[in-house]
């Protein structure tokens, strides 16, 4: 019998985890942004230069908490959902191509896979809301099931414009379909996309599920030590995931130009890109409201969204592409 | 229809400024109603205020907005040398001008700050947090405090500026203009997701301004034409030319460009005290016992956060016999329930956050 599939599928499963994990340096990448941002420097005293070793030692920290569980709340909800949460971060990285062979397992229907796997995160945000017992945290578990759809359709929509041009779900065809990237032929669609992102991942300008001024820390209010250290790693890898899956539909993913640079910094360079993005936006605006959240999801993004499908068809009636 | 639901906001929270206790009935994300509940900070002032000598309520008087204690002096020394009947040296009255307009751009910076954190805005709340270092720093030169500064004193100021203090002013006044106004317009005015959570909300018409007793940028901010120091003029404020900050608005986003514009008109006030200061004293003749003849007084003064009223009773010993501290943030709190009813959990945040209360203020 082969032995090396199996080994071989092990090791890419592995590596994929051992990114994942090497994410958790953004916490620092982000702390140092946000001080530039504020005119201030940010971790200076853990690790030379720098403080570079400042997420070690929040790890540390929140490694040697205690675990509380409140006595009023459900208690498997509560426990499971920081696992709920960290699970579908992990499982997008599966489908998702960091070169032309880097890829764990190129699905047939990629996008499909990552639209289902991401949505997921929801249902973590709502059991930890719903389990915790308290009136914040349920408030923002409301919050983040009633935003769910509203950005959720414009993000599909705006997905199915890129599998219409490239003609496949595959990601890997995607990227390979982009020899002009997307973005030129469908910017609509990328910012449909960007926006919708950002809400999926719940950071400002739409953390409306955890909005410190308003609900403390909404849906994870009542979580301290691994399981709130959980919720933050997975924002993190969402972050990251959402980074790459803009890079992979619209900027072409692994794929160069100019400079002759392996395929796999390429992907790594774009995906960081929008990483600091991300941040930079977070750091830059005010939070939205509930309804506003709705009304953009619903009112704009949407319409842009179809309007953008519309595009891409006449595009490929017209120019056959 | 569905239960409603009460939440305790505060007196743990992160964004009731300090230990404000809101109890809000809610509907969903609407506010069904919010009623502050106060006196975690209560340190019974008044009444400590009523064993104590005219010169050592001074200090205590720091205590109560201690955002902005430079005012709350000044209010204090007013109503003390009203009731004494002293005569304060006009450099003195100048420097007073100085400092209280200072105190407010330094309250408004702070305010401005926590007002855009409570919209999730985090970095406007370190720019605005630099900017009063500046001030604070020119509050050290010349009192040698940074935030409780005991620097009035009944009769005039405990120390002289000098010129490096009138040199840093300058320097900060010329960087305020020219950097820090130009720079939180481009941070947060223009900004659309700012003005879509400002606009609209938290509205209080003219008439509720009278019904609940709002003073300052409250009052502006819903186009009634009360400010102080324009009104019935205190100390030298008649000798400086200046415009009243005043929107129609109403609502959020009117509070918050009369606050902006009131840093700006407070920057001219600078500017003009520091070119005509006076030369001379800058403490009067004042006995070394005060003792004050028996009567009563009322003083205002236009505090950065509204109409700030001391009101003493003398029965002729060096104690006041009652001290009645009429705080503008106790009044403004008031009108919470008023401004944001039917409104959603989010703009509770961002109303009570343009009301600009200081518990120390509203319990005293």
């Amino acid at each position: 019998m082969d032995w090396w599939p199996l080994l071989w599928s092990i090791i890419k499963a592995l590596l994929i985890v051992v990114f994942v994990l090497a994410n958790a340096f953004l916490i620092w990448v982000e702390r140092k942004i946000a001080g530039r941002f504020q005119r201030r420097l940010g971790p200076m005293r853990v690790g030379r230069p720098h403080g570079w070793a400042q997420t070690f030692a929040d790890l540390i920290k929140l490694l040697s908490k205690e675990d509380v569980v409140p006595g009023t709340a459900e208690k498997w909800l509560f426990l499971l959902a920081p696992i709920v949460a960290f699970l579908p971060a992990l499982l997008v990285y599966m489908v998702i191509p960091f070169g032309p062979t880097w890829v764990v397992n190129d699905l047939n229907i990629g996008v499909i896979f990552i639209s289902a796997v991401t949505s997921f995160s929801v249902l973590s945000f709502f059991m930890s809301g719903w389990g915790s017992n308290n009136k914040y945290s349920v408030m923002g578990a409301f919050r983040a099931a009633a935003q769910l759809m509203s950005y959720e359709v414009p993000l599909v929509l705006s997905m199915i414009a890129v599998v219409m041009l490239a003609g496949s779900l595959s990601l890997n065809d995607i990227v390979k379909a982009q020899s002009i990237p997307f973005v030129v032929l469908q910017p609509l669609g990328f910012l449909t996309f960007f926006i919708a992102a950002v809400a999926e991942l719940n950071r400002t300008p739409f953390d409306l599920a955890e909005a410190e001024s308003e609900l403390v820390a909404g849906y994870n209010t009542e979580y301290s030590g691994m399981r709130w250290a959980f919720f933050f790693l997975s924002e993190y890898a969402n972050t990251v995931s959402a980074s790459a899956i803009m890079a992979t539909l619209f900027f072409g993913g692994w794929r160069g130009f100019l400079l002759p640079l392996p395929p796999v910094v390429w992907f790594l360079i774009k995906t960081y890109i929008f990483v600091f993005i991300i941040m930079w936006v977070r750091w830059t605006l005010p939070r939205v409201r509930i309804d506003q959240l709705l009304n953009l999801g619903w009112k704009l993004l949407l319409p842009v969204a179809l309007l953008n499908i519309a595009w891409t068809g006449l595009l490929g009636l017209v120019f056959k592409i | 229809m569905t239960d409603t639901m009460h939440l305790n906001m505060g007196p743990q929270h992160p964004s009731t400024h300090g230990v404000l206790r809101l109890m809000v009935e809610v509907d969903g994300e609407r506010i069904l109603s919010a009623k502050p509940d106060i006196g975690y900070l209560h340190r019974c002032f008044e009444k400590t205020a009523e064993g104590l000598t005219y010169p050592q309520v001074l200090p205590y008087t720091d205590r109560t907005d201690y955002v902005a204690a430079m005012t709350n002096e000044f209010a204090y020394v007013l109503a003390a040398e009203k009731l004494l009947g002293l005569e304060v040296p006009a450099r003195a009255q100048f420097i007073r001008v100085i400092m209280a307009e200072l105190q407010r751009m330094a309250n408004h910076l702070v305010w401005f700050g926590t007002f855009a954190l409570d919209m999730a805005a985090v970095t406007p709340f370190l720019y605005a947090f630099r900017d009063r270092e500046k001030i604070l720093d020119l509050f050290e030169r010349a009192s040698g405090a940074r935030l409780t500064y005991s620097y009035y004193r009944i009769g005039g100021v405990r120390k002289d500026i000098d010129a490096e203090f009138v040199r840093m002013a300058r320097e900060f006044l010329d960087y305020f203009e020219n950097q820090v106004l130009p720079e939180y317009h481009r941070l947060l005015t223009g900004n659309r997701i700012f003005e879509l959570r400002t606009q609209g909300t938290g509205y209080i018409s003219p008439e509720q301004v009278f019904a609940y007793g709002l003073s300052g940028p409250m009052a502006r901010g819903s186009g009634v034409a009360w400010d102080i120091r324009k009104n019935e003029p205190y100390s030298s404020y008649d000798r400086f030319d200046f415009e009243m900050a005043l929107a129609t608005g109403g609502d959020n986003y009117a509070r918050y460009t009369v606050r902006i514009k009131e840093m700006a008109e407070s920057a001219r006030i600078i500017r003009q005290a520091l070119d005509g200061l006076p030369e001379g004293e800058v403490m009067g003749k004042v006995p070394r016992v005060l003792k004050p003849p028996a009567g009563e007084v009322y003083v205002r003064i236009e505090a950065p956060k509204g109409e700030l009223g001391v009101f003493i009773v003398s029965d002729g010993s060096t104690k006041p016999y009652r001290l009645k501290w009429r705080a503008p943030s106790f009044s403004n709190l008031q009108v919470t329930e008023a401004a944001t009813r039917g409104e959603k959990v989010a703009d509770l945040v961002v109303t009570v956050g343009s009301i600009d209360v200081v518990l120390g203020e509203v319990d005293r």
